[in-house]
């Protein structure tokens, strides 16, 4: 049945080394069922967070955002415009904290270091071929030590969804292993780009592989795809990351990215958090929004608390 | 630690009025042999309004004006004019659904969030979907005429007062049959309230009759010579007293009552769903439900792990005032509801069943129990075969899935079962086996208009919703 | 030359798919014939192995219920002579034979016509099917005494219920000679039981067991025995059929209800997703 169920503490370490043992673990997961799980996502997202609950909510949301930007126009000075904004999303007001990280591709890496450096602000890197990760292992590996090298200190890897869908569990957890031992001190996410993944069985197995395999946090999406983050996905992978703490005593963390704009979205991420795997993962060590424009939104929302008036986005930032 | 601070509802959507008279022949009256009473808000106590006692006079004077509104109007009438009606009702309760839902919080004592995503809903749709039958009568399958039955007495209970209500009214007058209701003495403000919406939708005066009592109004009103059919929800104490009472007579019965549904829980269940579909069999509405999944039936080789689940989750349970809209649990009902549940918890304790709930603070005023299970229930015990009617579960074991059934049929209930596996064809063998009127797999208290609902055996007979809701108020 | 000596028919209960006498030991005299008066602990023996028939009957197929009862229009058809000569017209077992007929065919078809699909509005898998409700007791009316008996048996099995049946007590020897084409018929012992007596013995017995499903009171023509026999049957809330008329046409066309009346609508959801 669930992790939770196999004896507390089980050592999970050897189910890599054998693919049929990886398989027989993978299927030997608890189903999901879509409508059941669905129907959670949406009655905790019906949860009123009101006054100071949502002036906490807010600030925690924007401390857990990994300000993205993975654009092929990307220039330095539009990374470091980002990375300033980072440091201080709300320039009017000192009181407004920083983002968690902010999230580029390895070639912006450096720019992005030289601002975020001693500030706290993580810098994550997309690597291993983002997104589509279709090159060969060597190349993949040579990108996260590219970005490590650069000042990465989180790095944002793919998993081969081919490899998983046919059901090569060996390879990709292969993959996995081989990205954390080239990503060095830097923590690793996992991202399993969910919307490709078809089911919430799928999703369940694919965390349950990258947990296995080391990912520090599990992520949903590359934000390329057109389903990116929703929250029944969510909501599975917090099950798998909550279940497998109590299976390993090791806690990992959940990263939902794309499709995340407004404060009333990230809210609801917050509610389903705390009433799944509880206050242990409402830090930014253990869960992070990707997203880009959700900041901003955060940024008024939080204005309108604090003023009494609704703000418009002329009065901040387009970085 | 994130706390939700307080979101209450607005109270003030609603209007209360200090005191409310009788709905006959399409005013408001006073009683002329009935008194009154209080019907208090169960979350604080407080009174919130004066309800007319109807006596048997004023049932009679009910029953009287309903023949009369059968015989010269809404009999005759054709039943796509029916039809409109029923619709306009439909939309006008969507359109004072707010108004409704805080009021039948404040009533009962259910969450907002309850009434709203679910009460309201449903009591709308199902106006909706008899609307649309009462001109198709000749195509429901009951032959090529059929024809209404007359007069329909309806007594209904407390714990979903106007779901109950649409459940009745709805497929009676699609029919072509005149109604006298009533509500149960607990929570009658949200019926007088539909009473106000089928003035305003204009309804023919004397269709809809709401006569505000407790047991002698029920009493008087099912016994009274003048009716036809009697639809009764609620125990099935009184059930079994009702068919007593309308033996040897021509009133058509259908009955809903009891039940002590088994939610069977398999070792290859999505364990996920499966605890929220315990949590919603058993704490949804404070238990307050005929078709509860009371009795958790979960094999023995997962029992330890559903169980350490299933607390974790009924420790995120937030209990409290009913109108804040992140409330889960709610007041309980009365405070004589309250003192069965201890009744029946001290019973289970005392014979040794093991009783747990999570750290649970109850609000000082009002009538309030925290979620429990009970662990260690063996078939023998009385919190294993009596409803309780409350957020209690009780939790046995099994091994096979023939031990499944035989436990889950144990009874002489049959309203509802669950089944959580994720093998399909044992789903499908269990689902014939379990004698209950409703089988919910990987799912749990879900309700539909088009979807038949109750019971075999002691549960009662007859069926609402669909087709089959309208056998009962047709002559067939 | 001397005139054979006939060879006498005894008549007995139909139990369990035997033909054992009454319990007590008792008969009483219809048209030259002892026949068997049942005791209440002969109706109880009755619903034992009516109860006992029904995990196998109603679990049968459809298909093989319908085989059975048109079996049974077989048998009932090559006795015809039997029953004329017990005073039954040719006509009423013509239509007691068409009626098996008639039933027969029903076993594969009510749950379409009577139950089906439910289109809920939401993801759900949501089907209506009917259910036999179980032990039912049944009065057989008193006349006609063939056709009448039929009409009220076959509309109860057809779906898969088991019956106790009380014969009409003055016209008891159709019954058990039906009960001789039934015992013929490959209908599994018990699924039909057969007492003859005194309704006023049998019929409260059964009206108040615990372990009935249902009754059936056509054949109830006092209107406070029918009334006394519903308050009994309200102990654990049977389903009642309540009597029909003395002028009920039993020749015209049954319709559904006999057989709806008898039945539990089950509604299984299931999710559906991927």
């Amino acid at each position: 049945m669930t992790a939770t169920t196999t004896s507390a503490r089980s050592d999970l370490s050897e189910l890599g080394r054998s693919e049929t043992a990886l398989r027989t673990f993978l299927h030997g997961l608890p189903g999901v069922d879509q409508v059941g799980a669905e129907q959670r996502a949406a009655q905790l997202g019906t949860r009123s967070i009101k006054t100071s609950a949502k002036a906490q909510a807010i600030d925690l949301a924007i401390r857990m955002v990994d300000l993205t930007t993975l654009e092929g126009a990307d220039t330095p000075g539009k990374v470091r415009a980002l990375a300033a904004k980072a440091l201080r999303p709300d320039p009017a007001d000192p009181s407004c904290p920083h983002v968690g990280a902010v999230c580029v591709y390895p070639l912006m890496v450096p720019h992005v270091a030289e601002v975020l450096r001693g500030s706290g602000v993580h810098l994550a890197s997309v690597a291993t071929s983002f997104p589509a990760g279709q090159a060969p292992l060597e190349i993949k590996l040579a990108d996260v030590r590219a970005a490590v090298a650069a000042g990465a200190d989180e790095i944002d890897m793919v998993i081969n969804r081919g490899a998983f869908l046919a059901g090569r569990y060996s390879e990709v957890y292969d993959e996995i292993v081989a990205t954390k031992e080239a990503s060095g001190d830097a923590h690793l996410k996992v991202i399993l780009e969910t919307g490709e993944l078809a089911t919430y069985d799928n999703v369940r197995r694919a965390s349950w592989l990258a947990m296995l395999a080391g990912g520090d946090f599990i992520k949903t999406s590359t934000g390329k795809v057109p389903v990116a983050a929703t929250l029944p996905v969510t909501l599975v992978m917090l099950e798998a990351v909550r279940d497998f703490r109590a299976a390993t005593g090791r806690q990992v963390g959940v990263k939902p990215a794309g499709g995340i704009k407004t404060t009333k979205d990230a809210i609801k991420y917050l509610v389903m958090v705390n009433e799944t795997v509880g206050p242990d993962w409402l830090d930014p060590d253990w869960f992070r929004f990707g997203a880009s424009s959700l900041l901003n939104d955060l940024l008024m929302q939080r204005t309108k608390l604090t003023t009494g008036v609704y703000a418009g986005p002329d009065y901040f930032t387009l970085d | 630690m994130f706390e939700y601070a307080p979101a209450p509802e607005s109270r003030s959507v609603v209007d209360l009025k200090p005191s409310y008279g009788l709905f006959i022949d399409g005013r408001f009256v006073d009683p002329t042999d009935g008194g009154s009473f209080k019907s208090i808000n169960p979350a604080s106590e407080e009174v919130l309004a004066e309800i007319a006692e109807g006596g048997p006079q004023d049932v009679d004077r009910a029953v009287r004006a309903a023949r009369k509104a059968y015989e010269k109007v809404w009999g005759p009438m054709a039943g796509r004019d029916r039809a409109k009606y029923l619709f306009r009702i439909a939309r006008i309760i969507q359109e004072r659904s707010r108004e409704l839902a805080v009021l039948e919080s404040l009533d009962n004592g259910k969450p907002i969030r309850e009434s709203r995503d679910v009460d309201l809903p449903l009591v709308a749709a199902h106006f909706f979907y008899y609307a649309g039958w009462a001109d198709k009568l000749p195509h429901a399958g009951f032959g090529s005429n059929p024809q209404p039955l007359g007069v329909a007495a309806q007594v209904i209970p407390w714990n979903f007062p106007l779901l109950m209500l649409a459940w009745k009214i709805a497929p009676a007058l699609a029919a072509g049959n005149t109604v006298v209701l009533k509500p149960a003495e607990t929570t009658p403000l949200t019926a007088l309230l539909f009473a106000e919406i089928c003035q305003q939708a204009d309804l023919p005066a004397g269709v809809v009759n709401i006569v505000t009592g407790a047991g002698e109004t029920g009493r008087a009103l099912v016994e009274h010579e003048g009716v036809d059919k009697v639809a009764f929800t609620g125990s099935t104490d009184v059930g079994r007293a009702i068919a007593r009472a309308v033996a040897g007579s021509r009133k058509k019965l259908t009955l809903e009552l009891g039940g002590k549904a088994a939610n069977i829980v398999f070792d290859d269940a999505p364990v996920d769903q499966a605890v929220e579909g315990i949590v919603n069999g058993i704490f949804f509405n404070q238990g307050h439900v005929c078709c509860a999944g009371s009795r958790l039936l979960v094999q023995e080789s997962v029992a330890e792990q559903v169980l350490e689940s299933l607390k974790r989750r009924m420790a995120l349970l937030r209990l409290g005032d009913p109108l804040d809209k992140n409330t889960d649990i709610g007041a309980i009902n009365s405070a004589e509801q309250l003192a069965r549940i201890r009744e029946l918890t001290e019973a289970g304790a005392a014979e040794g069943a093991q009783q747990w709930s999570p750290p649970c603070e109850l609000p000082e005023r009002g009538f309030w129990f925290a979620p429990t299970i009970f662990t260690g229930v063996t078939q023998a015990h009385r919190i294993a075969r009596d409803e309780i009617f409350g957020p209690v579960l009780s939790v046995l074991t099994f091994r096979t899935p023939a031990e499944a059934v035989e436990k889950a049929n144990n009874t002489p209930y049959g309203l509802s079962a669950g089944i959580w596996s994720d093998k399909g064809s044992r789903i499908l063998w269990m689902a014939d086996r379990l004698r209950a009127g409703v089988v919910w797999a990987n799912t749990f208290n879900k309700f539909d208009p088009t979807s038949p609902f109750g019971g075999y055996k002691e549960s009662g007979y007859g069926r609402e919703g669909g087709r089959h809701g309208l056998e009962a108020y047709l002559n067939v | 030359m001397s005139e054979r000596v006939a060879v006498r028919k005894t008549y007995k209960l139909f139990v369990g798919g035997k033909f054992p006498r009454s319990e007590s030991g008792r008969s009483y005299l219809v048209q030259d014939s002892n026949v068997s008066l049942a005791s209440r602990k002969d109706a109880r023996d009755a619903v034992v192995a009516a109860r006992a028939a029904v995990k196998g009957w109603a679990g049968a197929t459809a298909y093989n219920r319908g085989q059975i009862l048109y079996r049974v229009a077989e048998m009932l058809e090559g006795r015809r002579e039997q029953f004329v000569a017990l005073g039954v017209p040719g006509d009423e077992v013509d239509a007691a034979t068409d009626r098996w007929v008639w039933y027969a065919g029903w076993s594969d078809k009510l749950p379409q016509v009577y139950g089906g699909a439910n289109p809920v509005a939401g993801p759900y898998f949501n089907l209506s099917a009917p259910e036999p409700t179980g032990v039912v007791a049944v009065v057989a009316p008193e006349a006609p005494a063939l056709l009448g008996l039929v009409s009220v048996i076959a509309p109860a099995i057809v779906t898969g219920n088991t019956v106790v049946v009380a014969a009409s007590p003055a016209a008891p020897l159709a019954a058990v000679t039906l009960a001789e084409v039934l015992a013929t018929s490959d209908l599994p012992g018990g699924v039909v039981n057969i007492l003859t007596g005194r309704l006023s013995e049998t019929v409260p017995t059964l009206a108040a067991h615990m372990d009935v499903n249902a009754v059936d009171l056509t054949g109830v023509t006092d209107p406070e025995l029918a009334a006394d026999l519903e308050v009994k049957a309200a102990e654990n809330l049977k389903r009642v059929l309540r009597p029909v008329p003395p002028d009920h046409d039993w020749s015209a066309d049954p319709g559904l209800r006999r057989m709806t009346a008898l039945l539990e609508t089950k509604t299984v959801w299931h999710p559906k997703g991927v």
